[in-house]
């Protein structure tokens, strides 16, 4: 009896998300000019799901919202914002105490760039973090192995982050991941303006990290990087996410892909028609009843501007619109 | 006295801006030429104001409509002899080019002058006054820094909650007070009411210098020094709470925090090492302040430091003594200016961050 | 989660929101100081008859604030005094206000005028604030000219720096740009985009120079350099205090100096709130 429950919460295990978003919102509370005060919406009804093993891209413009998102999975958004919705971390509830609990532990942040590494720190101390003393030598020794696994010199160690190179902070902020050996990885714009060969040297570290059974999420704005290594890539617009398309839909004309959004990013790419789509994101306090997407729409109906679309599941991935079947 | 407020702000991070511009393709210039360009600036700069401090200084008392023989009489009447010959002694009559030019030339040797009033060389008189006056702001230098940096992160911590609003309410209020207010009220209280000082003087009257022994000039320094410390506390905390604050909206804290480092580790590895080097710093800019400061307390403890020293001296006109003081006040603060530039460009790496992004 | 709803709440003012409170806290203290200037200017010297038959009596209801050696009431006095100090303080910040804007404008001529103002603020910086006006008030040969002037000439030197930068920063924006493109004159662009951004940051800092204005005032008075005794000011009143204060006589000095505190603080409030409608950032604090 026993043996087969364990055994059927294993399978489940496999199938299900290790971390499942699900109507996330978040709105700031904010003072305008001569102290009026206005509530900012960056996030509604935002779902998404991330598997143990598997790469999940997060995929909007920049200046979205998307680190937000991050943030809000980890716990650690100002104190000003107001957050609803559901986060499940492996089949329980991912509260704020939880988040506060495991953090650093069992889900590790990858941050995008210098400044999130303390100016005056030397960089061993930062990649160790904050640790016991006596498992200080412990960790000494995994960061060295980490380090030269990376091809990080040992005189790096001793470094301050003004003096790492652009490449060299990237492996140390990747480093920092490594270390806590956690289930997942959240990586926030982790490749930014980075030269060709930088550029796939860090993928193949997050490739790396998935096959070896994290769950990852890249956020980012850049697609392609995206398309090289994820296997689901979810389009994130104006706070919320339109569709998640499985990497193999991503080919020919688009003719896979769900919704006119992701099929115009597509398209919008150089190495395909080199389109750019027109008209731009609503901002964030303009309000809008429909689809989020209805004035960039080329097939939008009556019903698009009444109520925003349920997500539908078509073909292994799900979609907001209305026109799919 | 309220350094801390939007002006204060805005000159520290224009002082941070100019020196960041200054830094701007000097990347690679070796440290040696770095410090001794950086050397000769300062005192080419330090010349230039002294030189232009005496001249001013100089002339605004020589072309004062205050008859200086008549202020150094005061209410006393005295004979019209006694009169020319006391105008004979401030040389009421040399003409004013001569009289600077002589006193400028004395200054270049190295002499003051002779202080009318106390009859000795200024020289003597500011160093016997200075290291009195030295003690006191030394001792609440240090004490209004600390106390000021452990409320200023205290509050920083606690922000938003009744210990830091009664800390700001504290800070708010000190600097708000007169200095001179203050001292008299600790006076009334502390020596009039419960009598545990001495009213006024640094040592006691009728001993004579080498009788004074180290007890009774520590317990004439307690209360000036209490005063001025108290009053020092206010910006230093004010500085270093908002810094923290800032320090903790920090990408870099963030982070750390995502990495599951709790509220007190993140002050204690990341904020207090941001905060330090900015709140030492203001410390050093806020020489001129003590100085002022000093003057006051002094006054009201009669306390024979240099400020008491300042006052008499300008009551009575006794330019050189003035003079002097004024000079010795302007290398005091270039001294609190410079050790806070040197803090700048060479102790804090972050002005080498700086250097890297631009 | 919502805690910036809740910290908005809480106080004295519960049911206001923040503005409200900002713009309430900014009339009542101005009403206060406004009404301390229109007392102080309204009492008549007769209000300050000496009468020796009730010297030096303690605080009481019929004197609230006692009396002094010559029996004269000491609330009156601490009124004329504060209205004194006002004002002074709102004259000398005046002039330095003005001499900042005129600095601080100077020095976004050219190189050359920019760094013989940052030399200038250095110079004014070099000295000992309060030793700067012991100077210049000697200079002027003492009197209310000397501590006007001498103040007025101490604390232009924070103002002309937020001008400088505010200047600096406006220059960088796009629209300045756009302008000088269009062939808008140099004027044109000062008097229409230059100067309606530089006029908050200008009353705010005339406003906060209010309280070092007064503060100073009344110290360097205290030590002898400022008003003549014969004026109704707080620093004379301290400065006299000194001398009754083995006697015991404490309410000499305590009502007055508190008195003081409370306005340099009421300034400092209106100075606060000021800065948190001009800029909005502040007020998540």
């Amino acid at each position: 009896m026993r043996s087969k429950a364990k055994i059927c919460t294993e399978e489940n295990k496999k199938t299900e998300a290790l971390l499942k978003v699900k109507d996330l919102s978040l709105s700031f509370i904010q003072y305008a000019s001569g102290l009026r005060q206005t509530e900012l919406k960056v996030i509604s009804d935002l779902s998404i799901e991330a598997y143990s093993g598997k790469i999940l891209a997060v995929v909007g413009s920049s200046g979205s919202g998307k680190s937000l998102l991050a943030h809000a999975i980890l716990g650690i958004l100002p104190s000003n914002a107001i957050l609803n919705g559901r986060i499940e971390y492996d089949g329980k509830e991912l509260t704020q105490e939880k988040k506060e609990e495991i953090r650093g532990k069992e889900i590790a942040l990858v941050p995008q760039s210098t400044t999130y590494l303390d100016p005056l720190m030397r960089v061993s101390n930062q990649v160790i973090g904050c640790v016991e003393k006596e498992n200080e030598g412990l960790m000494k020794k995994v960061q060295r192995e980490i380090f030269q696994k990376y091809d990080l010199k040992p005189n790096v160690e001793r470094m301050f982050p003004h003096e790492l190179s652009g490449g060299m902070t990237r492996r140390v902020l990747v480093s920092t991941a490594v270390i806590s050996s956690a289930k997942l990885v959240i990586a926030d714009e982790p490749t930014p303006g980075l030269d060709e060969k930088t550029l796939n040297e860090t993928l193949n570290y997050f490739k790396d990290m998935a096959n070896k059974g994290c769950a990852v999420i890249i956020i980012t704005h850049d697609i392609e990087a995206a398309l090289k290594i994820s296997d689901k890539i979810a389009v994130f617009y104006a706070g919320t996410v339109l569709e998640v398309a499985n990497v193999e839909d991503f080919k020919n004309n688009g003719e896979n892909l769900r919704h006119p959004y992701t099929r115009a990013l597509w398209n919008a790419l150089p190495q395909n028609k080199f389109q750019a789509i027109k008209g731009h994101q609503p901002m964030q306090d303009e309000v809008t009843d429909g689809c989020i997407f209805y004035e960039r729409c080329s097939k939008k109906n009556v019903l698009c501007s009444k109520g925003i679309p349920q997500f539908k599941d078509v073909n292994g991935g799900v979609v907001r619109c209305n026109n799919v079947s | 006295m309220k350094i801390f407020d939007i002006i204060h702000n805005i000159y520290i991070q224009d002082k941070i801006g100019l020196l960041y511009n200054r830094h701007i393709g000097g990347n690679n210039v070796l440290d040696n030429e770095k410090i001794v360009s950086f050397a000769g600036k300062k005192l080419l700069r330090l010349m230039s104001l002294l030189v232009v401090v005496c001249f001013v200084s100089f002339m605004l008392i020589q072309y004062s409509p205050i008859d200086p023989v008549r202020a150094y009489i005061g209410e006393m009447t005295v004979s019209a002899e006694h009169k020319v010959m006391l105008e004979e002694y401030w040389g009421v009559n040399t003409p004013p080019q001569e009289k600077f030019l002589n006193w400028a030339g004395n200054i270049l040797k190295g002499d003051f002058g002779v202080s009318l009033i106390y009859r000795i060389p200024v020289i003597d008189v500011i160093k016997e006054r200075s290291a009195a006056s030295f003690t006191l702001m030394a001792v609440s230098w240090l004490i209004s820094g600390i106390l000021g940096f452990t409320l200023g992160i205290i509050a920083g911590i606690k922000k938003g909650t009744w210990i830091d609003r009664a800390i700001k309410t504290y800070c708010y209020t000190l600097a708000a007070t007169p200095t001179f207010w203050l001292a008299l009220v600790l006076l009334m209280v502390f020596s009039v009411y419960l009598g545990w000082f001495p009213i006024g003087l640094g040592v006691p009257i009728g001993v004579t210098a080498g009788n004074v022994t180290l007890f009774d000039k520590v317990q004439h320094l307690i209360l000036p020094a209490v005063t001025l410390s108290l009053l020092g506390v206010a910006q230093i905390a004010m500085f270093t709470r908002e810094k923290l604050i800032e320090v903790m909206s920090s990408d870099y804290v963030l982070f750390a925090k995502a990495r599951g480092e709790k509220e007190l580790d993140l002050v204690l590895r990341h904020g207090i090492r941001n905060v330090a080097l900015p709140a030492i710093t203001l410390q050093f800019l806020g020489f001129s302040e003590l100085f002022g400061g000093a003057v006051l307390v002094e006054q009201v403890f009669s306390y024979p430091g240099i400020g008491q020293a300042a006052v008499a001296a300008g009551l009575r006109s006794d330019v050189p003594l003035l003079l002097g003081i004024v000079i010795i006040s302007a290398l005091f603060v270039f001294f609190g200016n410079l050790i806070a530039d040197i803090i700048y460009e060479f102790v804090d790496p972050r002005i080498k961050q700086q250097e890297a992004t631009l | 989660m919502s805690t910036a709803v809740v910290t908005v709440n809480r106080g004295v003012f519960r049911g206001l929101n923040l503005r409200q409170k900002t713009l309430l806290m900014i009339g009542l203290t101005s009403l206060l100081l406004l009404t301390i200037v229109v007392s102080s200017v309204s009492l008549g010297e007769e209000s300050l008859q000496t009468d020796f038959s009730s010297k030096n009596l303690s605080p009481s209801t019929e004197h609230p604030f006692g009396t002094d050696w010559m029996g004269r009431d000491m609330f009156i006095r601490t009124v004329k005094g504060l209205g004194l100090s006002i004002m002074i303080g709102a004259f000398a910040s005046t002039i330095s206000t003005i001499l900042a804007v005129i600095l601080g404008l100077l020095s976004s001529a050219g190189k050359t005028a920019d760094s013989f103002v940052s030399w200038i603020v250095d110079l004014f910086l070099s000295i000992p604030h309060l030793l700067l006006i012991i100077l210049i008030s000697i200079g002027m040969g003492g009197g209310a000219t000397g501590v006007i002037i001498g103040v007025a000439f101490s604390h232009w030197t924070g103002l002309t720096r937020v001008v400088r930068v505010e200047i600096k920063q406006i220059k960088t924006q796009e629209y300045i740009h756009i302008s000088r493109n269009l062939g808008k004159s140099r004027w044109w662009i000062a008097t229409k985009h230059i100067f309606p951004h530089l006029i908050p940051q200008i009353l705010l800092g005339t406003i906060l120079m209010f309280p070092h204005a007064i503060l100073h005032e009344a110290s360097v008075t205290f030590l002898g350099f400022g008003l003549s005794p014969h004026e109704p000011a707080i620093g004379i009143i301290l400065s006299e205090s000194m001398k009754y204060l083995s006697a015991g006589y404490w309410w000499l000095a305590f009502f007055p100096g508190l008195s003081l505190l409370i306005v340099v603080l009421a300034f400092d409030m209106i100075g606060d709130n000021l800065g948190k409608l001009i800029d909005p950032k502040k007020a998540h604090e």
